[in-house]
């Protein structure tokens, strides 16, 4: 858009300066001097402290031994791994409670963004006082909440409420039964690759047939029942080759099994319980920018409510809702940052300890800030891929 | 008449500069303020560094706080607290927001040379420990494998923790807070079995608890954690300063001087010592760039050392710690002042 | 054949019942399929198991005085708590005998923001300018004392709800015309101009402002000369402020790409200049549209003050974190942090129930036109 550079042919009794053009020139240039002379002095400053406080600059710190535990860890990780690999950890721990959370997140999020329109009272005012009370507490107080009022007052190991499955929960976290695979059972991981590669076959089929000849197949039932049953089939056939290993309650602690930290279950709960209440606005917000015509359509071809939802509104929704959608689970990762409060060891709060642990600050938080950044670099440029690849569908 | 006071003022102001070996610029800078900024525990650990209701810091730590105060000033109320976390304390140091860190901070190699820090003295040998709930019946260390232990971040102890469980071949759970303040409230809660720190900060902290008897404090001691003051590498000046001051509570309780006696001491002793330390002999004072009083002003308004740890951890208060460790040489401990001479 | 078709007789249809009063409201609303009356009954049943057992909690087993945890009733609330440590909820510890300086300081600003939200109130913008200009300086005399004969109170020592109030209030009035400022650069025509502001506002709206924040604290004093040294509350100030200029300029950019081209080339036809096209013409259009995203943004800069606990400052947040470790009152975690959410959910909730009635209001005129 033309703002600055208003076109000037009359050279004649103005003056340089009256210039759109050497104007915005003098500006940009006075500009990058102003920042670059405030990068120089900022950076002149910092090397001049580090010199004269003796503290060694550089990356090498890296790759020596970080010496201290991280409590729950991905990948196999102890004090003598190297600060990259602690790094490492803490991302990876970032990583698993985001992704959890934006899962669990999205499921809460649009079944209370649909309860919000329900045409049931009582459902749909429940499903508002949820938003306005959960959107406007902030989200530290909220994970401090979980943290120290809802799973701080668990009971100890020794009185462990038992769950369903052999599954128990305590102050020291929930414990599931591990399943230990046994000789045999990676053919039934072999049938779910091939059940899934028949399915997407299915799909693809099913779709050209319906373009060609309008005629619908029941792919969502047939490819479950696929997925399902071919595994299972084979599963029992081969004898049932999966054990689990049960969770054994003893005087002081819970041994063996499978163990969700509480620091992570608190994590989860608060940033999907937060996050979801955005989540149920958008997707109020979509429901509503359809048409109420498209509604009438569907009715009027004799769809019912789920169809006239599940093949009418929800698409078209989705488009309206996608962009929004994606700041949503950027904010719910950013968010994992504050896990440093409850002690979850999440990128943040490991690059916090290694920073005290060497001492090495600027490199700790460029790190810190060049990971975050790429991170949500990455999702926006894959929501923005997905974005353009629904937008297409229109005609 | 005022012009000439005046004069002679800034004639005296000149030849004390002259005389005096080299200008301290964190001195300098700490006589333009008025006031020393003192870095103490932010989240406060009783008996070391707590704050009531109205802004006002005692214990310890900050009890050496206000005797560099007095020094300079010969008013020990000249102190601005710096509130610091353990992760802020060194970069608050380094980038000279705070003149002085006493912080209960253990004084280590790394921290001594590649941090640009100087310790200047030990005033508190420590040791890392364990405590634990009396109900969990266990008494040694040794039986604590599997365990979950809630630690404080950015301390040496995460590291201790780490290589002692592995010296002895056992495995543990390590759950990591941000502040003192949310591990205990964790450890408290029934997160961990185990909670560990300085020996002096689990004594400390239990005195906050509900039922202090309900929770033990385990035999072993897993690290040698020497805490002490540390300024700034490179102002070696300033650092003189802070390590003499707190030799004078030392010497003056080696000597007998409190601060009940000090007036009188002053007036009468024959002892050289004695007479040394407070400035009635001998131009000390001169030589650190402070006034000839400046012990003087010290052991009057805080005092000597064993007035300083009685009052804030001895066995009169609710930390009750012995001793020990901590006693004068001539006692069998390990405080010992350079001479004064 | 020679019969014709006639319309056979309609079914008589029972009278209408219950179309109108609390039965048939029910019945419509409640109960008008058989899911629909299930998932009623799950919702009343969830309901109950967990808004009953609160209120007894809350309010029937409630401890409402009391000087420690031992006065506190088993099985309830202990509201003593709050009660006894609520000038440290409100002020931190800011000294007993000067809180009526912030008193004073909130009074006066109520008393001035009135006018702005009377309907008939002529020069609204120009008195909010002006209030902009003299407000924080008064303030900040009340708040930080040392003239006019008011006792110094350090920085280090405001907290509770003030603290909140004083971080949201300058991140409001800094974050808004930094924001215009960047979305501005963002869409110059100077290519300069324009990669400045975008790297900033991604850079920014990249990280988690706790990141922000500890940069703040822990690296900004490396980055200025020796002996300089900046408060930290002030430090704080300005990674909220620049944190939240970023998103805001996301929002003023998404009003300015909403005016129609021919308002910029009307403006540039009439000869204003690049300013005063943008003050007389575009921003008042763009801003009035983007309204309700500006209070949002608000909002979340509202919430986002409670980070500041992470780096040592006692908000209100950090104030009822302070409070639960006190010993008198140890393991009273619940009712602290309820009290402070309460706190924060009145004024979020009152900025978006504004926000929605300007929306509604704007969308009228826009009706109307």
């Amino acid at each position: 858009m033309a703002v600055n550079a208003r076109p000037t042919r009359r050279r004649r009794a103005a003056h340089f300066w009256n210039d759109a053009r050497v104007r915005a020139v003098t500006a940009q240039i006075v500009l990058m001097a102003a920042l670059l002379a405030g990068a120089v002095y900022l950076v002149h400053n910092t090397l001049l402290n580090l010199e004269r406080l003796g503290v060694s600059t550089g990356f090498g710190f890296l790759w020596t031994a970080a010496g201290f535990d991280i409590s729950q860890t991905l990948v196999p990780y102890d004090r003598t791994h190297s600060y990259a690999r602690a790094f490492l950890v803490g991302l990876l721990n970032t990583f698993y409670v985001s992704i959890v959370g934006i899962v669990l997140a999205t499921i809460l999020g649009f079944i209370v963004g649909i309860a919000r329109l329900s045409s049931n009272w009582l459902v749909a005012k429940v499903a508002a006082a949820y938003i306005e009370i959960v959107r406007n507490v902030p989200l530290l107080l909220q994970l401090i909440v979980w943290y120290f009022v809802v799973l701080g007052n668990l009971p100890l190991p020794g009185d462990s409420i038992a769950l369903l499955g052999g599954a128990y929960l305590n102050i020291r976290g929930l414990f599931l039964p591990k399943p230990v695979p046994e000789p045999g059972f990676a053919w039934t991981v072999y049938a779910l690759v091939a059940a899934i590669v028949a399915v997407v076959l299915l799909a693809r089929w099913a779709r050209r047939r319906f373009e060609e000849t309008g005629r619908p197949f029941p792919t969502f039932r047939v490819g479950l029942a696929i997925l399902v049953l071919v595994p299972l089939a084979v599963f029992l056939l081969t004898g049932a080759p999966l054990s689990f290993e049960y969770p054994e309650v003893g005087r002081f602690r819970v041994s063996a099994g499978l163990v969700l930290l509480p620091e992570f279950l608190a994590m989860v709960a608060g940033l999907s319980v937060y996050t979801a209440a955005f989540i149920a606005e958008i997707v109020r917000a979509g429901i509503e920018a359809v048409d109420r015509g498209q509604w009438e359509a569907a009715y009027a071809l004799g769809l019912s409510r789920g169809q006239t939802l599940r093949l009418v509104v929800i698409p078209q929704a989705l488009r309206v809702i996608i962009p929004p959608q994606t700041s949503q689970y950027l904010n719910l990762t950013k968010n994992s940052s504050l896990g440093v409060a409850i002690g979850y060891p999440d990128f943040f709060n490991v690059a916090g300890t290694i920073n005290n642990q060497t001492g090495q600050a600027v490199e700790v938080i460029a790190i810190t800030m060049a990971v975050y950044l790429s991170l949500s670099l990455a999702i926006s440029a894959f929501m923005n891929w997905y974005n353009r690849r629904m937008a297409l569908v229109e005609r | 008449m005022r012009i000439t006071t005046l004069a002679l003022a800034g004639a005296f102001a000149l030849a004390g500069i002259g005389t005096a070996a080299a200008a301290s610029p964190t001195l300098e800078a700490v006589k333009k303020n008025g006031f020393v900024r003192c870095g103490v525990n932010a989240s406060g650990l009783p008996g070391f560094a707590t704050v009531d209701d109205q802004g006002n810091w005692s214990g310890f730590d900050v009890d050496f706080c206000k005797a560099v105060a007095a020094a300079i000033f010969g008013d020990a109320s000249k102190v601005k607290y710096v509130p610091l976390s353990a992760k802020e304390r060194f970069t608050a140091l380094q980038s000279g927001e705070i003149d002085v860190l006493i912080r209960n901070t253990t004084w280590t190699l790394a921290r001594d040379t590649a941090l640009g820090l100087d310790f200047v003295g030990v005033n508190y040998y420590d040791g890392q420990g364990f405590m634990v709930p009396k109900a969990l019946g266990v008494k040694s260390a040794l039986e604590l494998d599997g365990a979950s232990v809630c630690v404080q971040t950015g301390t040496t102890t995460e590291r201790n923790l780490a290589d002692y469980f592995r010296k002895h071949n056992m495995k543990y759970e390590p759950v990591v807070f941000e502040s003192s303040n949310e591990a205990i409230a964790a450890f408290q809660a029934g997160r961990c079995d185990v909670f560990t720190t300085d020996r002096s900060g689990l004594y400390a902290e239990r005195t906050r608890f509900s039922n202090p008897d309900d929770w033990v404090i385990l035999p072993e001691v897993i690290s040698k954690e020497p805490l002490g003051p540390v300024v700034r590498h490179g102002d070696n000046e300033w650092g003189d300063i802070v390590r003499w001051v707190f030799y004078a509570t030392l010497e003056a309780e080696e000597y007998g001087v409190t601060s009940g006696n000090v007036d009188e001491l002053r007036a009468n002793s024959d002892d050289p010592a004695v007479r040394r330390l407070l400035g009635v002999e001998e131009k000390f004072g001169e030589y650190l760039g402070l006034p000839q009083d400046w012990a003087y002003q010290v052991i009057k308004q805080v005092g000597n050392y064993g007035e300083i740890f009685e009052r804030n951890l001895g066995m009169g208060t609710p930390l009750g710690i012995e001793r020990g460790l901590n006693d004068l040489w001539t006692r069998g401990g390990l405080q010992y002042a350079m001479p004064f001479r | 054949m020679a019969e014709a078709v006639r319309p056979r007789p309609s079914e008589v249809l029972p009278p209408v019942t219950e179309r109108i009063g609390p039965l048939a409201w029910l019945r419509h609303n409640l109960f008008s399929t058989w899911y629909d009356t299930l998932l009623t009954l799950v919702v009343l049943w969830l309901l109950y198991v967990t808004l009953v057992p609160f209120f007894e909690w809350a309010v029937l087993n409630a401890t409402l005085s009391g000087e420690s945890k031992d006065d506190c009733a088993p099985g309830g609330a202990c509201w003593a708590l709050i009660r006894v440590r609520f000038g440290q909820y409100m002020f931190g510890l800011y000294p007993d005998s000067e809180r009526w300086r912030v008193v004073l300081a909130f009074a006066i600003l109520v008393a001035a923001m009135v006018p702005l939200f009377l309907p008939r109130m002529k020069r609204r913008i120009a008195w909010a300018v002006a209030l902009i200009l003299w407000y924080p300086p008064v303030a900040y005399v009340l708040f930080a004392g040392g003239w006019f004969g008011l006792e110094p109170v350090e920085t280090a020592n405001w907290g509770g709800l003030f603290l909140t109030l004083v971080i949201a209030g300058v991140g409001i009035t800094t974050s808004l015309p930094l924001g215009i400022l960047l979305a501005l650069g963002r869409r110059s025509e100077m290519p300069t101009v324009r990669a400045v502001c975008i790297v900033f506002i991604e850079v920014v709206r990249g990280v988690p402002l706790v990141t922000v924040l500890f940069m703040a604290s822990v690296m900004l004093p490396l980055f200025l000369p020796p002996g300089v040294t900046i408060d930290k509350l002030l430090r704080a100030l300005v990674g909220v402020s620049l944190f939240a200029s970023a998103y805001m300029a996301e929002v003023v950019r998404g009003g300015l790409q909403a005016i129609p081209k021919g308002q910029y080339e009307a403006a540039m036809a009439l000869g204003l200049s690049y300013w005063q096209m943008m003050r007389l013409v575009v921003l008042p259009q763009a801003l009035r549209l983007v309204i309700p995203g500006i209070v949002n943004t608000f909002i979340g800069l509202f919430k986002d003050t409670s980070l500041v606990t992470i780096i040592g400052l006692y908000d209100l947040l950090g104030m009822a974190r302070l409070i639960t470790t006190d010993p008198a009152w140890l393991g009273r975690h619940a009712e602290s942090y309820l009290f402070a959410a309460f706190g924060f959910w009145v004024f979020c909730f009152a900025m978006s129930r504004y926000s929605m009635y300007v929306e509604k209001v704007l969308a009228a005129g826009r009706e109307r036109r």
